[in-house]
């Protein structure tokens, strides 16, 4: 009876975390990349996979989110106009899944990615 | 000039994938941009991975067909989920319809994705299905093991299901883990801290010893390849004769070695002079040793 009451009294914890899912869209710097599609990084604890893909945004880019870290959606615009204007492309679609990975190993895989659907051939 | 040795132990799944098949030959199923994703991770609120942490597909090795499967250890440590599960399910099942000259499995886990429950749990039985029903038309599969997380729970009994193993020495091919065994059975039984006790328990160099992997290669992806290509095209038989084979076999080693407490007493048992020095050989060095060693001591 008591451990009953007393179960009735405390508040609910929150037991499960929420992933956040944030989603941004950015003017296009230049020309579409040569490969179609590309991927770096592995999800894991303060990694994360970037997939990068080549499609009809009329010259613009876009950028998906998902991540288990709430709360730095300005960071994530940052770091990502960042990547853009550095790079200078377009029709551009950037995928992440993110397992809280710092803002210097975000801008790694996001070169990398680059780096790589830059040189794939068609 | 010497062209720098590749690790199969430091790449990631696709990388593996790519440096063992012939260059510009591989075709992913399912690739990640049709982002096939876990179920039942974002209601944890855990990330997702585009492939669910294992690359499949078609390709070749020196010219000849295979089917590949390549679990991401770093992805959940290669755990299997349920969409996991069910791209390498796929991918058997399609052996047995296209008769490729082997499907090579890559992996890297540590068995279910407890997240997933019974999802994983009725994967890995749809796993052990798929591959028998590949070797009974006469596809031979092939393990490949050395990577960060070893080869683990279920995966471990579908890896024994199958016709051949290969492994570098950095692989463990065991069904608990060392931390598991700790948990269940105490210190005294086993201690998971002791890295040299784990591996001449579970490492690639005893099991190749006792005759559970084929082959023992150096962490090189070259050596990684030349070892596959040599098992591929090369079913096993897989019949009650052969099963009753492998019963009898293990009966024998259960008798002959019951009551060794560690590995080396198994090698020292198995006519091994210096047991004591085996973890320290190198894959050729090793090999030749176990050359030494009779085939009919095993």
């Amino acid at each position: 009876m008591v451990g009953r009451a007393l179960r009735a009294a405390l508040p609910v914890p929150e037991l499960v975390s929420v992933m956040e899912h944030l989603e941004y869209e950015f003017d296009g710097a230049g020309p579409r990349p040569a490969g179609a599609t590309a991927l770096a990084g592995v999800v894991g604890s303060g990694n994360l996979e970037v997939l990068i893909e080549a499609i009809d945004l009329g010259g613009r880019c876009a950028a998906v989110v998902d991540t288990s870290v709430r709360g730095y959606g300005a960071t994530w615009r940052q770091v990502l106009a960042d990547f853009f204007s550095r790079h200078g492309m377009g029709d551009v679609r950037i995928s992440i899944n993110d397992g809280g990975a710092t803002p210097a190993v975000v801008s790694l895989r996001l070169d990398q990615a680059a780096a790589e659907i830059k040189e794939e051939g068609p | 000039m010497r062209i720098a040795r590749q690790s199969f132990y430091e790449a990631t799944a696709r990388k593996r994938v790519l440096g063992l098949l012939d260059r510009t030959s591989f075709v992913e199923f399912c690739p990640p941009r049709e982002q096939v994703v876990s179920p039942h991770l974002p209601s944890l609120g855990m990330p997702v991975a585009f492939d669910d942490g294992v690359v499949v597909g078609e390709g070749t090795i020196d010219g000849r067909r295979v089917l590949i499967a390549a679990q991401e250890g770093g992805f959940m440590g290669g755990a299997v989920g349920e969409v996991h599960g069910a791209k390498i399910t796929g991918l058997l099942e399609r052996a047995a319809d296209t008769r490729p000259a082997a499907v090579i499995l890559l992996l890297d886990t540590g068995g279910v994705r407890l997240h997933e429950a019974n999802a994983g749990l009725v994967a890995m039985g749809e796993i052990q299905r798929a591959a028998l029903g590949a070797r009974h038309a006469g596809v031979p599969v092939i393990v490949a093991i050395g990577g960060k997380n070893g080869c683990y729970g279920g995966m471990s009994i579908v890896a024994r299901s199958c016709d051949w193993i290969v492994a570098s020495e950095e692989g463990r091919l065991s069904i608990s883990g060392p931390e598991v065994i700790e948990t269940v059975e105490g210190i005294e039984e086993f201690d998971a801290q002791d890295r040299a006790l784990v591996w001449r328990t579970m490492g690639a160099k005893h099991r190749r010893l006792i005759g559970e992997i084929d082959a023992l290669v150096a962490d090189d992806m070259a050596a990684f390849r030349a070892a596959i290509l040599g098992f591929v095209g090369r079913p096993r038989p897989l019949d009650l004769d052969a099963l009753e084979a492998e019963h009898a076999m293990l009966a024998r080693r259960l008798e002959r070695f019951w009551d060794c407490a560690d590995g080396m007493e198994v090698w020292a048992r198995l006519g091994v002079n210096d047991p004591a020095d085996v973890p320290a050989l190198d894959a050729a060095r090793f090999n030749a040793l176990l050359g030494a060693v009779s085939e009919r001591s095993r």
